[in-house]
């Protein structure tokens, strides 16, 4: 058993950065990041050293915690499977499989249901975590991506990269009730923390729509152009809201910056330069890091938010995806 | 829409060479416009509009009344996948309100002094391929070109976009020669590798061969150790089956799960094609025809061309703007545009005619 090793290494994570830490856990604040093609999990400490390279299944790209963080969720999506870890460990212990190629997806507020977006097959699929069953599957629009449920656990949002489609699911009425077209390959979602509006990311528009989700009508948009780039190579993928719903952080794939938005109106106030084409981001619990992940020049950028400057950036595994922080 | 070709076609029949051999053998890219329908499912829920298909391949004789049944029924567009003088045969009988996607021919003259006003073409030009190979070349400082030519009308025409394409990005071409299929030895110095690259300093071969037979023998056999370009080793295409970037692995496993095989530049072509028109579809928010072809011809029409960037339709030629893929059998080397070539308003114009060098009067 390895877990003899880990928990030593984690209660000194703790103690160094009792900051960092909310309840009084096991929480190392440890980031985990996938690398989609490295085929591995890369650790970083909060001190941001790698702490170790963990193995994993056949391109690892989404990561969520399960409802107390004990457990996380990993989309293997050259397996067909959703591995499950647990987060002391970062033992394998579980496997929902037969799903086919999982991008991202978003687990519901009662813990048990995990919707799925089945890049290659066009639709999003809903399994029960504690038996891995197959619940529900809605048909999408082509390369299924960004998967976001809502608090009370009724709407799903599912976005369709190739239709340029975000599908509404009403869970309880079991039904797609709605498909609202957006701009040019749309990616991730971000709810503002009323849930007021759904920010989506329009990669190749290079923009983010806003949706009122009480209407589930476009109401804005934002455009991104950092200096010295042109409009094509700005790419936005991943974004994030603070929890004060003040700031949003979107990173902008091949112009390599990560935008900051000031959310209440709708203004990029900076651009702050990252690695190569960088997509997934996470924030700590106390909003003082970002992390970012640079799938084109295989490391991972951590920016203080408050004076907006990258810290550093560390080598990681190739191609790294999504970051998940175990810190909350 | 309709999808238009012609049986007995010669670029469809089976093209075996010596001992059994097959280089050039093409498929009907019928699979890629299937894969451009499926993907316009979701879309037309959203839409409340359903997309059909109609696949005529007519006989010879009868391709006018196919063409006149396709005209009748109003399609959206009619995508043609023809002959050079069946495309004579429908292009003069156009309408003026039908519309018209080659999805085959890669001429300059479909684009230049035979354009027709309702024709669009998905297919990258002669001249944008080749185009992108200079630009690759001039980027790489490849600036002394051995050029060396096939004789067929096909040869003559890729070597003459070759000609403009080292004249527009400053190579030059050190010597141009022509090869012959033989084994006379009265021709050897049109037949012998070490004599066809001998005698001459250059950086770099550029080979013009359609049919194949000779260009596969010349990597790794010229006389000076160069690296072979254009119909062998780099060449440049509309699409790959290993190209990583942008959501291309998504289309290709799409395409490969419902084919059978890796998906070609012609399936890309023919893919495209349909979400071009379904593209406009959305922008116009009808599939009224006269909506759907302004929204088209639109310069806010933005396609995800699984590229990189949106594309549209360049308004002087009806030419897709596109991204070219320089690529060896199995990995995609480069893509052009490359990286520092650029352009008054879109660097995808720096490939094939631009709108001053075009003939193309409608």
């Amino acid at each position: 058993m390895s877990s003899g090793f880990f928990i030593p290494a984690m209660v000194m994570g703790t103690l160094l950065l009792p900051a960092a830490a909310g309840p009084a856990s096991a929480q190392s604040g440890y980031a985990i990041v996938p690398n989609e093609r490295g085929d591995n999990l890369t650790i970083l400490s909060p001190d941001l050293n790698v702490v170790k390279t963990v193995e994993t299944c056949a391109r690892p790209r989404g990561i969520h915690f399960d409802s107390d963080h004990t457990r996380f969720f990993l989309g293997c999506a050259d397996d067909d499977m959703i591995a499950i870890y647990d987060t002391e460990s970062l033992e394998l212990v579980g496997r929902i499989r037969g799903v086919p190629a999982p991008e991202t997806f978003d687990l519901h507020p009662d813990g048990r249901r995990l919707i799925v977006s089945n890049e290659e097959d066009a639709a999003a699929s809903v399994y029960d975590v504690e038996t891995g069953e197959f619940l529900a599957e809605y048909l999408t629009g082509e390369e299924p991506e960004g998967v976001q449920v809502t608090s009370d656990g009724r709407l799903v949002f599912v976005a369709s990269e190739a239709a340029n489609l975000v599908h509404v699911i009403d869970l309880e009425a079991d039904a797609v009730i709605a498909d609202i077209l957006v701009d040019t390959r749309p990616r991730r979602f971000a709810l503002t923390p009323d849930e007021k509006e759904l920010w989506v990311s329009a990669e190749l528009a290079g923009i983010v729509n806003i949706i009122d989700v009480e209407t589930l009508k476009l109401v804005g948009d934002i455009p991104f152009l950092p200096t010295g780039f042109r409009p094509e190579q700005v790419t936005p993928v991943d974004l994030v809201i603070t929890a004060d719903g003040q700031r949003a952080y979107v990173a902008l794939g091949r112009a390599n910056h990560v935008a900051v938005v000031e959310v209440p109106s709708r203004k990029v106030i900076d651009y702050v330069l990252v690695g190569s084409r960088a997509w997934g981001l996470a924030l700590t619990a106390n909003e003082s890091r970002l992390y970012v992940a640079n799938g084109l020049s295989d490391d991972v950028t951590v920016v203080d938010t408050k004076s907006l400057k990258p810290i550093t950036s560390i080598p990681v595994g190739r191609v790294p995806y999504d970051i998940l922080i175990d810190d909350r | 829409m309709v999808y238009l070709g012609v049986e007995g076609d010669p670029h469809y029949e089976p093209q075996p060479l010596y001992t059994g051999l097959s280089l050039r053998d093409r498929e009907r890219p019928l699979e890629g416009i299937r894969l451009g329908f499926r993907d316009t499912r979701v879309l037309g829920r959203a839409l409340g509009l359903t997309f059909e298909l109609d696949e005529v391949i007519a006989s010879p004789e009868t391709l006018s009344e196919a063409l006149t049944d396709a005209q009748t029924s109003q399609p959206l567009a009619i995508l043609i996948d023809l002959p050079p003088e069946s495309m004579v045969q429908v292009l003069s009988a156009t309408g003026t309100d039908d519309l018209f996607i080659n999805i085959r021919d890669r001429s300059g003259r479909w684009r230049g002094k035979d354009c027709a006003p309702g024709l669009l073409h998905t297919p990258p030009s002669h001249a944008m391929l080749s185009d992108a190979l200079a630009q690759y070349m001039r980027a790489l400082g490849w600036t002394d070109v051995l050029l060396i030519h096939g004789t067929t009308d096909a040869d003559a025409e890729q070597t003459a976009a070759a000609r403009q394409s080292t004249t527009k990005f400053g190579l030059k071409i050190v010597d141009e020669r022509a090869f012959e299929l033989t084994n006379d030895p009265r021709l050897r110095d049109k037949s012998n590798i070490a004599l066809l690259t001998g005698g001459v300093r250059y950086d770099v071969v550029w080979l013009i061969d359609d049919l194949g037979d000779f260009g596969r023998y010349l990597p790794f056999a010229t006389y000076s150790p160069r690296p072979v370009i254009g119909s062998e080793g780099l060449v440049p295409r509309a699409w790959h089956w290993t190209f990583e970037r942008y959501g291309a692995p998504q289309l290709n496993q799409r395409f490969r799960r419902q084919a059978d095989r890796d998906m070609t530049s012609e399936d890309w072509a023919a893919w495209v094609a349909v979400k071009i028109v379904t593209e406009a579809v959305v922008q116009a928010q009808s599939a009224d025809r006269a909506a759907v072809h302004r929204a088209l011809r639109g310069a806010d029409l933005s396609v995800d061309l699984y590229k990189g960037v949106r594309g549209n339709l360049r308004d002087w030629d009806g030419q897709l703007r596109q991204p070219i893929l320089l690529a060896t059998p199995n990995a995609v080397i480069a893509v052009a545009p490359v990286r520092g070539f650029e352009h008054q308003f879109d660097t995808l114009d720096t490939l094939g005619a631009d709108r001053a060098d075009s003939a193309c009067r409608r």
